[in-house]
């Protein structure tokens, strides 16, 4: 593991756009996987197929080669759709549950297309029942299928926290390995425009302390894919965290197959002076915040954390080992986050290669308001991380 | 050598040298012990097929069951098992009756009181014994105790400790057998205290919207913990809740009742869709092995029911009546599966207790390299197998 995430923090992803809803990534990584063939059995019948143990970033081998296939664009809702549709094929045990993801195809148009060609019982259209169609997904798995439970938004998947928690988590401990829990459970959540306090919950603080499950959040086209392409070969049972906002970033991924790694995080902006640990739509307020700092002749290194649980601390690691300050922006509240617990783990891990505080940027602990002036003030703007960068470099 | 091809329990001559002219394999019908109640179906014959060497076998395995459960209870008073102890003793003519109506490629999932449902299906007394101790030759290996029995190669799905959520699970077990189009049907059993959870009747309209191979079978021990089924349910008739979905009332001490209800359910749900049966039945010990069992109800209550409706004794009887044995081979058998379980117990304790280096395997699923951290973060330390 030590030696793949080595060539990881090697590669880099050069941001060149202006607008930051829409940017190219010039050298691409070219991912490597190391495969072994596996009988995949089926309630009786026997189907040899390569699974993809270790999902491997190395570095391409020669830059240009990967910008000579220039593979395709396509919209963060549409790289979702792919790499379902590509597990889809390969595995004919992929299943998908969901409010209205069948016939009207998905709410976020993630399943568009899907039911037509799979039939309505592999996308199957449920009842409002989240936490009935959970505990199903759940009891699926227990049998061999690898169901995808779409909460249509994150929030409602609250509803199903005893199942994710008590079945999801914990059956493969209680009953002493003899059932794995393949499921993946995904959906939007975050703060949107507007859309109210009880659809823009943050749910990351609430699952990260269930034993069990592994968490990731995607947040460019070309990770939501592998991600969710790594997530349903997982043997786990894997929490997917998309954003209600990014769903239409467009970016140019790669034609080839591709999975990432669940347990790693992504370097997006490598430097000097300070580390910046963000995830999912934070990343976005970050790099227009970078762009600031450069200007001002700072250098800071962009380290999208991507797996939540648990925490790529090898990367991580090796960036404070660097530049000796964090800081921390996420979109979680501020009690009992994500970014609470990251302090915690860099605290006790790094502390003596901190030469200042962890400084951690949060949304503030309030439902989030409707007006649109209160809700930007729940959550931390590109002006706020220039300052907080400051002050972290004057100590 | 004379053939006896029918013998109904109303023919109590017992012949001297009858007993030894009855081939094992030959069909004897019972009557159950009260009809049928359906809702939205006819209900099945009283008329139940079976054969001498079938009534020998419930006798045992039901005398088992209960000798396992009584054993449990002297265990819990030495504190070698501890925590939550739910004791099956009363109920065991379902567990008996389902087996003998299903295959073991048909999945039975309940909730937790889980012991003789393990043992039906397949599960050792060791593991049963050792799991309780929280020993390592459990079938959970030690980490799940009396509510977490699972054997997956029984298709038995466990062992849950959250009242009502396996409903749901065992739904989607019915999902899994529909997906795969392999004909076997689940049994999502639940008990009157789990009929008013929510999450049941989001799973039942599931599973009848896509015609899901799924049987709920509630076994209706007319109390939830402390509170007796009237006082929790405005419509104590657990299998009319269906609504739309048929049931089947059926008399849960009679294991004959039941094996009769569960071939008619499989038959019932394979085409079309699922049904739910209510198994009326009776547990001798309180709730849990914390709870006396006294305080809500008579000692008269336990004792009537003890009296007239035991479930091994009416198989006693009724082995006796068809002369399969006499009084003192079943004493015999009993005898020996009272020694069959104390060997168990035996080599249960003589089991180590687990690795602290399992505190952290089964978390994940091989191929997970990350190193986690005990309460002490300097000392107990161990990468995540």
């Amino acid at each position: 593991m030590a030696a793949m995430l080595q060539s990881l923090g090697v590669t880099s992803a050069s941001v060149t756009s202006n607008k930051f809803t829409a940017f190219s990534i010039n050298s691409l990584p070219v991912i490597r996987s190391e495969s072994r063939t596996v009988s995949v059995a089926i309630n009786g019948t026997r189907k040899a197929g390569k699974v993809t143990t270790k999902a491997v970033a190395a570095q391409a081998e020669n830059p240009t080669s990967a910008a000579s296939k220039p593979g395709h664009e396509l919209l963060l809702f549409e790289a979702l759709r792919e790499g379902l549709e590509e597990e889809m094929d390969r595995d004919p045990r992929v299943c998908v549950f969901g409010e209205d993801v069948g016939h009207y195809g998905g709410s976020y148009k993630v399943t568009k297309g899907l039911a037509d060609k799979y039939g309505d019982l592999r996308v199957l259209d449920t009842p409002i029942a989240e936490n009935s169609f959970t505990g199903m997904a759940v009891g699926a798995a227990m049998t061999g299928l690898r169901p995808i439970v779409e909460g249509m938004n994150m929030g409602f998947l609250l509803l199903a926290f005893n199942q994710i928690s008590d079945n999801c988590g914990m059956l493969h401990y209680t009953s002493g390995g003899q059932f794995t829990i393949p499921t993946v459970i995904r959906g939007p959540g975050g703060v949107g425009r507007q859309l109210g306090a009880e659809h823009s919950q943050r749910l990351e603080s609430y699952f990260q302390s269930i034993p069990g499950i592994q968490m990731v959040a995607c947040s460019t086209p070309y990770n939501a894919k592998g991600l969710m392409k790594a997530a349903i070969r997982s043997e786990n049972p894997v929490v997917l965290f998309e954003h209600v906002l990014l769903y239409n970033l467009k970016e140019r991924i790669p034609d080839e197959e591709y999975v990432l790694s669940l347990e790693e995080a992504e370097m997006v902006r490598p430097g000097e002076h300070v580390t910046i640990l963000t995830y999912s739509r934070m990343r976005y307020h970050v790099m227009q915040a970078a762009k600031t700092l450069v200007n001002k002749g700072y250098d800071p290194e962009v380290i999208d954390i991507r797996s939540l649980k648990p925490f790529d601390l090898y990367t991580i690691g090796n960036s404070v080992k660097k530049t000796h300050r964090v800081l921390i922006v996420e979109e979680c509240m501020r009690t009992g986050g994500i970014g609470a617990s990251l302090t915690a783990s860099i605290n006790e891990n790094f502390h003596d290669y901190l030469d200042a505080p962890i400084v951690c940027l949060s949304s503030q602990d309030v439902p989030t308001p409707y007006a649109g002036t209160l809700e930007e003030w729940t959550v931390v703007q590109p002006a706020q991380i220039v300052t907080a960068v400051e002050q972290l470099c004057k100590q | 050598m004379a053939q006896l091809t029918h013998r109904t329990s109303s023919l109590l001559k017992p012949l001297s040298f009858a007993t030894r002219h009855l081939s094992s394999t030959t069909p004897i019908t019972i009557e159950t012990s009260l009809p049928f109640t359906g809702h939205n179906i006819e209900p099945p014959s009283r008329s139940v097929e079976t054969t001498p060497q079938e009534l020998l076998k419930f006798f045992r395995d039901m005398a088992l069951m209960r000798r396992m459960e009584i054993a449990s209870d002297s265990l819990y008073k030495a504190k070698l098992i501890r925590g939550f102890c739910h004791l099956y003793d009363g109920q065991e003519a379902v567990a008996v009756g389902m087996e003998a109506a299903i295959t073991r490629k048909d999945c039975i999932i309940t909730a937790y009181r889980d012991h003789c449902l393990f043992l039906g299906r397949g599960g050792k007394l060791v593991e049963a014994f050792a799991e309780l101790m929280g020993r390592k030759e459990g079938c959970s290996k030690g980490k799940g105790g009396s509510m977490h029995f699972y054997k997956k190669e029984g298709g038995f799905y466990g062992g849950h400790g959250i009242v009502g959520a396996q409903v749901p699970l065992g739904c989607g077990l019915a999902f899994a057998q529909k997906y795969s189009k392999d004909e076997n049907v689940t049994f999502a059993m639940y008990g009157d205290g789990a009929a008013n959870q929510g999450q049941l009747f989001e799973a039942l309209n599931m599973a009848a919207l896509w015609d899901l191979p799924a049987i709920l079978v509630c076994e209706n021990n007319h109390y939830g913990m402390g509170t007796a089924e009237w006082r929790a349910a405005k419509s104590p008739a657990y299998y009319k809740r269906g609504d739309y979905v048929p049931g089947l009332k059926v008399d849960g001490m009679d294991a004959f009742a039941v094996k009769q209800a569960c071939k008619f359910a499989k038959e019932h749900a394979l085409k079309n869709g699922p049904i739910i049966l209510e198994m009326d039945t009776y547990r001798y010990h309180g709730h849990s092995m914390s709870d006396p069992g006294s305080t809500y109800r008579t000692r008269d209550e336990i004792s009537g029911v003890r009296q007239e409706r035991d479930p091994v004794e009416r198989i006693r009887k009724l082995v006796l009546a068809h002369d399969l044995a006499t009084e003192k081979e079943l004493k015999d058998t009993e005898k020996e599966l009272r020694k069959e379980v104390d060997d168990a117990i035996a080599k249960a304790k003589e089991s180590p207790l687990p690795d602290p280096s399992e505190l952290f395997t089964n978390i994940y699923v091989k191929g997970y390299g990350v190193e986690s951290y005990g309460a002490d973060r300097k000392e107990l330390r161990a990468v995540l197998p």
